[in-house]
């Protein structure tokens, strides 16, 4: 299979959208895009099982390799693991979703279909990408839709979340790029594959890694630089909340463990204490956090913080279970965040207000939507048969295997704070679904056939994930069994 | 040896034959300035056109002319960069009664950073510099009736002259250490007396002027915002470019042998005149300062480029100039049409622009992400490779610390954009509708800005035509 479709079908949907006219139109081919790129992925996931199945074993798959620059050595080298096709399917799931969402999007409809189209093929591209350069620059397309949609769409004050989140995101792809040169200079090729055999030496290792990994950690809201993770979702437009959380963040969780840890395996030995204290920081901190929030979009964004920290952890404590909870989690929170932005949004578009104290009783008028909301808050705190459980379950587990004393009481610490979402996510819901209906709120209607498609999508992906974990278990493992080799190679774990 | 000169000399001549075509023009009848201005393009583009065949390498007059595949690319790419900017000055030009000279003083002043560029002496590279100059000086003044536009010839006269000046004495010192001025026997210098080691730091004190180092940039924010748009934007690119090109040929040969002298200078230079450009382009309102200011700090990078010293620094620094030519000229050329309509030049004034002017507001947002160094744009390819060419002296913290100001650049690009999609105005500017040659022109560099990129070959291309230190 030509995995180059992947960029080529959105590329020719975005540019088919600017030749549309009026909402319907753009909308209409804006899905159809969409749709076509989610059967492509699942098209993609079976492909690579009859691919493993028929007994190849080699780490990537669908490789294909031409050169781009070649007096710099720089390739368009694309190929996919189980990992990366994980991450792409979420995404598929994430944009079909988005786009149900904005059905109704009247303000400059073509202009905003065309950037949430743009930003997935960022994505797209950089979950393929098996060059370093490719990855980058798929990395940094991926930033400015975000600055755009938050600046035009948002609301609140959306100029000030737009700027701080474009100009955090950059600094991050700016100490991804120190790293990448580093790596560069080291081995003399951009190919992670080849880094990846070539062993950078250890010094080089120690001082690239920190860059690469904080350049991703600001993508993956690493503490301390998660802050804009509550302002950008805030402010960012529903469909856009749901790009950045089941899609964006997860490009920085992916560069974490595919570069930094992948390709410096050494040094993410010697710095693992550093971040795992930070993940436990922004585990606890986030989840305390969110306790504080009175509107919905900040309590669901400061939760995100607590649950990126999961992935953090996991990438942290190094053993194969953690980095398979890691990989699980990346794509548990970015269903279970998608479903629970589209669900604010779609009660923010009918009650105007995203403010706790103000709403209640929403189940009565709308129970569909409010059902929704459940579930993902229920996702949201680890209930066993959703996705959350599984993924936090192999998180814990896995970081347990780890027999260091401190680490194991970063894990219980860890563990302590889904007491704490518990107590914000049911507070949280009860007061919004529950309780009196406040006045003028009788006549809303529940939720359009295109909003209750998006929803099923998600919570289909949910459910599959928490009844049948060894599923998508099977997919990543030989991935994260890779990249654990290579991590193992070099100093054998106690 | 007749033929030679016509070959190898093809550029310069044709330069030399639209300049007389245009004086003779002046003869006679009243042609009207609008078929003037379409009988100059399309001669600029026939020239352009035709400095792609017959390319050979050569020198003449005893080594002073020297020519080769990589020096006419240079040309074509300032061939091209003026030819743009000329379709761009269309709407200014229009309603200008001297418009000839315009092109006589441009067009001169092009003819000189011909002879600049192919320069093999460092006399032959004064001269071409100084007929590079002087004529710029008078394009400045160009918009006759404003007092700024005088102030900036006159600021541009004198702080050019006091370069000259520099530079004349360093060349004279050079001359006085080695007793020849070509640049191949200068190549091959040896030790470093200290009567070298100042006439280098007299003639880099000169280039540095040149082109707006800091700490040698004092000059250029007032020129750029007193000069007329089109004057500015050639200021800012063509006068730019032709001098970085000769300042690369001549630190990897005339300087060679101080090479560990001149690469922590280079790099000093580097690092201020990006956080000087930057710092200072974020407090701008006015559109022109705030281009001159960010141009100060795309400079650095190029200078960054340059202190690379390897094959992949000469071609990065090429490539780099060309992508900032489509870019900065898509910049310059959207402000230079709202100039020209409505006389309005503030970045405030550009407040909701997009809803009236969707196109140009497209066009204006990626070259400033180009500027800006974005992907998919071909700047985000030449600032990653010049940042890759630093890097291979294995100086990180420089590639951090440019690395770190491409943040701050962005804030201030983006600062742009969002006056023109996000904030709100009561009078946004009119609606402006787009005279054939500028529209030209910003398709021709927006296909530029996206194509030269993507295309890995166009960089290939320049990158198998040059040479490292």
């Amino acid at each position: 299979m030509n995995l180059s479709l992947l960029i080529i079908l959105p590329f020719l949907t975005a540019a088919a959208v600017l030749f549309c006219r009026g909402l319907k139109q753009v909308r209409i081919v804006a899905l159809t895009g969409s749709v076509a790129q989610l059967v492509l992925s699942v098209w993609l996931l079976f492909a690579y099982c009859s691919e493993r199945a028929a007994g190849n074993h080699s780490m990537m798959v669908f490789e294909n390799n031409t050169a781009w620059f070649s007096g710099l050595s720089i390739h368009y080298h694309v190929g996919v693991d189980g990992i990366s096709i994980a991450m792409i399917l979420l995404t598929a799931f994430v944009v079909v979703a988005g786009i149900l969402v904005s059905w109704a999007m009247e303000k400059l409809s073509k202009e905003f279909f065309f950037l949430l189209i743009f930003l997935s093929l960022g994505a797209y591209g950089f979950f393929i990408s098996l060059d370093l350069f490719t990855l980058f620059f798929f990395l940094e397309i991926a930033v400015i839709p975000k600055f755009l949609l938050i600046g035009i769409w948002g609301s609140g004050k959306k100029e000030y979340s737009a700027m701080k989140l474009a100009l955090m995101l950059m600094a991050g792809s700016a100490l991804v790029l120190i790293g990448l040169l580093g790596m560069y200079y080291a081995t003399g090729s951009f190919d992670m594959l080849q880094i990846s055999q070539a062993h950078i030496p250890l010094a080089t290792q120690y001082l690239f890694f920190p860059f690469a990994f904080v350049g991703f950690g600001i993508f993956a809201a690493l503490f301390p630089f998660h802050t804009w993770v509550p302002d950008g979702h805030a402010s960012a437009p529903t469909a856009a909340s749901m790009f950045l959380a089941g899609i964006s963040m997860k490009l920085g969780g992916y560069g974490c463990l595919r570069v930094a840890t992948f390709l410096m395996p050494d040094a993410a030995h010697h710095y693992a204490p550093v971040i795992i204290l930070l993940a436990t920081i922004a585990i606890i901190y986030g989840a305390f956090a969110t306790m504080m929030q009175t509107d919905l979009k900040y309590i669901n964004a400061y939760s995100s913080v607590s649950h990126c920290g999961f992935v953090i952890l996991g990438i942290g404590m190094l053993t194969q279970t953690s980095v398979n909870g890691a990989v699980l989690q990346m794509i548990s929170h970015g269903l279970m965040t998608a479903l629970f932005f589209a669900a604010i949004g779609m009660i923010y578009s009918r009650t105007h207000t995203r403010m706790v104290a103000q709403l209640g009783g929403l189940l009565k008028v709308m129970p569909f939507i409010s059902t929704l909301f459940v579930i993902a808050g229920l996702c949201s705190l680890g209930l066993p048969g959703l996705s959350g459980f599984v993924a936090e379950m192999t998180v814990f587990m896995g970081s347990w295997q780890n027999p260091d004393a401190m680490y194991r009481l970063a894990t219980i610490l860890a563990c302590a704070s889904i007491v704490v979402t518990a107590v914000y996510i049911l507070r949280a819901a009860g007061k919004t679904v529950m309780g009196p209906l406040p006045e003028g709120y009788a006549n809303l209607t529940d939720a359009t056939w295109n909003e209750k498609m998006a929803a099923i999508l998600l919570v289909a992906g949910i459910l599959v994930m928490g009844v049948a974990p060894f599923l998508v278990n099977q997919l990543i493992g030989p991935g994260t069994e890779h990249i654990m080799q290579q991590v193992g190679q070099v100093i054998n774990p106690k | 040896m007749l033929t030679d000169i016509f070959i190898l000399l093809k550029q310069e001549l044709a330069i030399t034959l639209i300049i007389f075509l245009l004086l003779f023009s002046k003869l006679g009848k009243d042609w009207g300035t609008e078929n003037i201005l379409k009988l100059v393009n399309l001669l600029l583009l026939v020239n352009l056109l035709s400095g792609f065949w017959y390319n050979t390498e050569g020198s003449l007059f005893g080594e002073m002319f020297h020519t080769g595949k990589l020096v006419v690319l240079e040309k074509n790419i300032l061939n091209l960069a003026t030819w743009i900017i000329s379709l761009l000055a269309y709407p200014w030009l229009k309603n200008h009664k001297h418009a000839v000279e315009f092109y006589l003083l441009l067009l001169s002043s092009l003819l000189g950073m011909f002879f600049m560029i192919s320069s093999g002496n460092l006399l032959q590279f004064y001269l071409g510099l100084e007929l590079s100059t002087i004529p710029l000086a008078a394009a400045a003044n160009f918009d006759l009736v404003k007092k700024r536009s005088s102030e900036a010839a006159m600021k541009l006269i004198i702080s050019s002259a006091f370069s000259s000046a520099l530079l004349l004495l360093g060349i004279s010192w050079m001359y006085g250490v080695n007793g020849s001025l070509d640049f191949s026997v200068l190549a091959t210098q040896t030790g470093h007396s200290s009567f070298l080691v100042f006439a280098f730091i007299l003639l880099i004190s000169g280039f540095a002027f040149k082109i707006s180092a800091v700490p040698f940039h004092l000059w250029t924010a007032d020129v750029y915002e007193g000069s007329p748009v089109a004057v500015t934007a050639f200021l800012s690119v063509v006068s730019k470019a032709a001098v970085v090109f000769v300042f690369v040929s001549v630190l990897y040969t005339v300087f060679k042998p101080l090479a560990d002298l001149w690469y922590p200078v280079v790099f000093v230079l580097a690092l201020l005149s990006i956080i000087i450009g930057n710092l200072f382009a974020i407090r701008q309102n006015n559109f022109k300062r705030f281009l001159a200011f960010s141009s100060i700090a795309q400079l650095g990078f190029i200078l960054v480029g340059i202190s690379g010293s390897s094959q992949g620094g000469t071609a990065s620094v090429i490539y780099f100039i060309l992508i900032y030519i489509f870019s900065n000229l898509a910049a310059f050329g959207v402000v230079l049409l709202t100039g020209a309509v409505t006389g309005k030049e503030n970045i405030s004034d550009y407040k909701a622009f997009y809803t009236t002017n969707p196109l140009l507001s497209w066009i204006l947002t990626i070259a400033l992400f180009s500027l800006a160094g974005v992907p998919p744009t071909a700047g985000f390819f030449g600032k990653f490779f010049l940042l890759m060419a630093g890097a291979s002296k294995g100086n990180y913290w420089l590639i951090g610390v440019a690395s770190l100001n491409m943040v701050i650049s962005f804030y201030y690009y983006l600062r742009v954009v969002k006056a023109i999609f996000m904030e709100d105005n009561e009078h946004p500017i009119a609606r402006l509708s787009i005279p054939f040659p500028v529209k030209l022109a910003l398709y021709i560099c927006v296909a530029g800005i996206v194509l030269t990129g993507l295309l890995g070959s166009v960089y290939d291309y320049i990158y198998s035509l040059s040479t490292g230190l």
